[in-house]
């Protein structure tokens, strides 16, 4: 037995070091000796039926209309798989694309694949800084850099509230958003290297996923704790 | 105007001089503001014109390079290292124009970064545009790197003369067709490409059997840590480079194809070449108490990668990583995990981290499978552990950011340290 994590677009959508998530997913399992198998998952091949976790990242604006169509073709399958309770963590770009649709500022709107109950409207400017996030899942600390504002529709619930930066919009207070076991979020950094819980909680619903048992030994995560304190200490 | 605006901007200088300040970019300040077009109009009087060299990562090793090529025919105004915005290269004119603000110079080569490179070109169109590269870096400052390569676009749309592109880089490559003017390409050999890859190929296992597009004028055909090799149009050129590091010996086929255009041969350039001194922290090897340190300026994964690929001739015996997130890092440091450390495991000696994003380097280092021996935020407090932990004789190599490489360029200033090589 061994859990399958798929990464999502990993050369379309990968940019600012969010293919670490992964890095940071596969690492705990192996710490704790656990198999686990890792895919790449990209634009014209099928959502495998044995996925136990799937990672997506942030992209260019471009890269995000490279993957649209396919996206479409892929939503039975990813809305089934979230329904079932595979665990998902969306990050920027594959966060935006979770939702109903995302809308830029001088371009068509893009068609999500209604993954989780929001939508995305381009706003004036960027919001760019480093942000600390607090949530169910511990504190998450990590940067924003995004051009679109994100709401919540009524079957999404906020992943947390912002302590510092701008989150989902900037306006609401919330960032990110969940629903069943599927996470989605603005913060980069990767944010699971310094979020060991949240992380955790992800390989958790994973080994559920694979049918194995939720065991999972504690790791010694003194260091991401304290680089997670400095982190939340440096200005934005 | 000219002669106002140089005198002013001279006695800002002196003035700063008289108060035991080096001139930096402030004389270029002042005169900028009360004359913006005085730049344009005292390059124009420049014979052979301006050379533009921008991109990500390698601006200041290729301008010096470049300047030092070009230094041995011509006259060449060059702006100080690393001072890649405008008005440095308002002071850099103001320090070296007479008091009538004539300028006794053939050619001037200015290192711009992307951002000033694309408002500049709107004040002065240059005879050249070298572009090295555009890679995943500053992403805070710029957004995306698709509009980072739209910045690039307008400086090579202005060139008059010539620009000079890297073939093996996609993003610059497309640049071509906004050009008015022949291009020169330079490159690396197939069998070089998975060394120096695209943004696009950061995460791609094997580029190895990526085909060039075109021809270029000048190819990197053979590389090792202290010894490169050239095809200059038709002929091959063996170079043995001051700098370390496999990035510098592609930014010198920049240099070479840039230099053919002002007229130099194959061999006069290929010798000049070898003759340039690293710049600071560029590759750059330095004797702190008897140990050999080596500064690379490592602030994006491409350079990153390159660093850690550039060990030679001898393994370290102290491995430094210093990571600062000050605004001239950049304040997010996710591109950390954009960078494969897992080669620094093998390294015989203790591998420390320090900056203030030491515990988040550290972190990164954990998840690679190497060990920290030491986390120190001190930047200079982190060198002299390192150089205490490295034998006499031995060798210390330090990874750093921008601002991390500016407290070891003081505090090695401060005790002296002296080039070794």
């Amino acid at each position: 037995m061994s859990v399958h994590i798929v990464h999502l677009y990993a050369s379309e959508m990968n940019i600012y070091g969010d293919n670490g998530n992964v890095a940071v997913l596969r690492r705990r399992l192996e710490w704790r000796g656990i198999d686990v198998a890792v895919s790449r998952l990209g634009v014209g091949d099928p959502v495998p039926s044995d996925t136990h976790l799937l990672v997506g990242g942030g992209g260019q604006d471009a890269g995000q209309a490279v993957i649209t169509d396919d996206l479409a073709s892929k939503g039975p399958d990813l809305r089934a798989a979230a329904d079932a309770g595979v665990p998902m963590l969306l990050i920027c770009g594959m966060y935006q694309m979770a939702g109903h649709y995302f809308a830029p500022f001088d371009a068509p709107r893009l068609a999500g694949v209604g993954l989780l109950d929001l939508h995305t409207e381009a706003g004036p400017t960027r919001l760019i800084g480093n942000i600390a996030v607090d949530s169910d899942l511990g504190p998450l600390v990590g940067y924003e850099n995004h051009s679109g504002l994100t709401y919540l529709g009524a079957d999404a619930r906020p992943l947390g509230t912002t302590a510092v930066g701008q989150g989902n919009n900037g306006t609401d207070g919330t960032e990110g958003a969940r629903r069943d076991n599927v996470i989605g979020t603005y913060l980069h950094g990767p944010v699971l290297a310094k979020a060991p819980s949240m992380a955790d909680h992800l390989l958790s619903e994973a080994l559920a996923a694979a049918g194995m048992s939720r065991d999972l030994e504690p790791l010694d995560d003194s260091l991401a704790e304290q680089a997670a304190r400095v982190a939340r200490s440096r200005p934005r | 105007m000219d002669v106002l605006s140089t005198w002013i901007g001279k006695g800002v200088q002196g003035s700063l001089r008289l108060a035991g300040r080096t001139g930096g970019t402030l004389p270029g300040k002042v005169v900028e503001s009360i004359d913006a077009g005085y730049l344009a109009r005292r390059l124009a009087t420049l014979p052979r014109g301006v050379t533009v060299v921008s991109g990500t990562n390698g601006k200041t090793t290729t301008t010096k390079m470049l300047a030092h090529v070009l230094g041995t025919r011509y006259r060449v105004l060059t702006n100080p290292t690393g001072s890649n915005f405008t008005r440095g290269a308002v002071s850099a004119v103001v320090d070296v124009a007479r008091w009538n603000g004539r300028l006794d110079f053939d050619l001037a080569v200015l290192e711009l970064d992307e951002a000033y490179a694309a408002r500049f070109v709107a004040e002065h169109q240059p005879h050249r545009v070298v572009v090295l590269n555009v890679l995943r870096d500053q992403m805070d400052r710029f957004g995306e790197i698709d509009h980072t390569a739209r910045l690039l676009g307008r400086a090579v749309a202005a060139a008059t003369g010539e620009v000079v592109l890297n073939r093996d880089d996609p993003r610059v490559a497309a640049l071509a067709d906004l050009a008015t003017v022949p291009v020169r390409w330079f490159g690396v050999d197939a069998s070089l490409r998975s060394l120096f890859r695209s943004d696009d190929e950061l995460h791609v296992d094997d580029v190895a059997s990526v085909e060039p597009t075109r021809p270029a004028d000048v190819e990197l055909t053979a590389y090792s840590p202290d010894h490169s090799t050239y095809r200059i149009q038709t002929t091959s050129h063996d170079v043995e480079l001051k700098a370390e590091g496999a990035h510098n010996a592609q930014n010198a086929a920049a240099v070479i194809a840039a230099a053919l255009g002002e007229g130099l041969s194959a061999d006069d350039i290929a010798s000049a070449l070898g003759d340039v001194p690293p710049a600071f922290g560029r590759g750059e090897t330095l004797d702190v108490a008897g140990r050999q340190v080596v500064l690379q300026l490592a602030k994006n994964p491409g350079g990153f990668r390159l660093a850690l690929m550039s060990q030679a001739p001898a393994p370290p015996d102290v491995s430094v990583v210093a990571i600062n997130d000050d605004y001239a890092d950049g304040r997010d440091v996710s591109w950390l995990w954009d960078v494969d450390f897992t080669g620094l495991a093998a390294t015989k000696g203790p591998v420390m981290t320090a900056g203030t994003r030491a515990a988040d380097m550290a972190l990164r280092l954990r998840y690679d499978g190497v060990d920290v021996a030491e986390m120190v935020t001190d930047v200079p407090a982190a060198l002299r552990r390192a150089v205490e932990e490295a034998p006499v004789g031995g060798r210390v190599v330090v990874y750093t950011t921008y601002t991390a490489m500016w407290r070891l360029h003081e505090m090695l200033r401060d005790r002296g340290g002296r080039r070794s090589r």
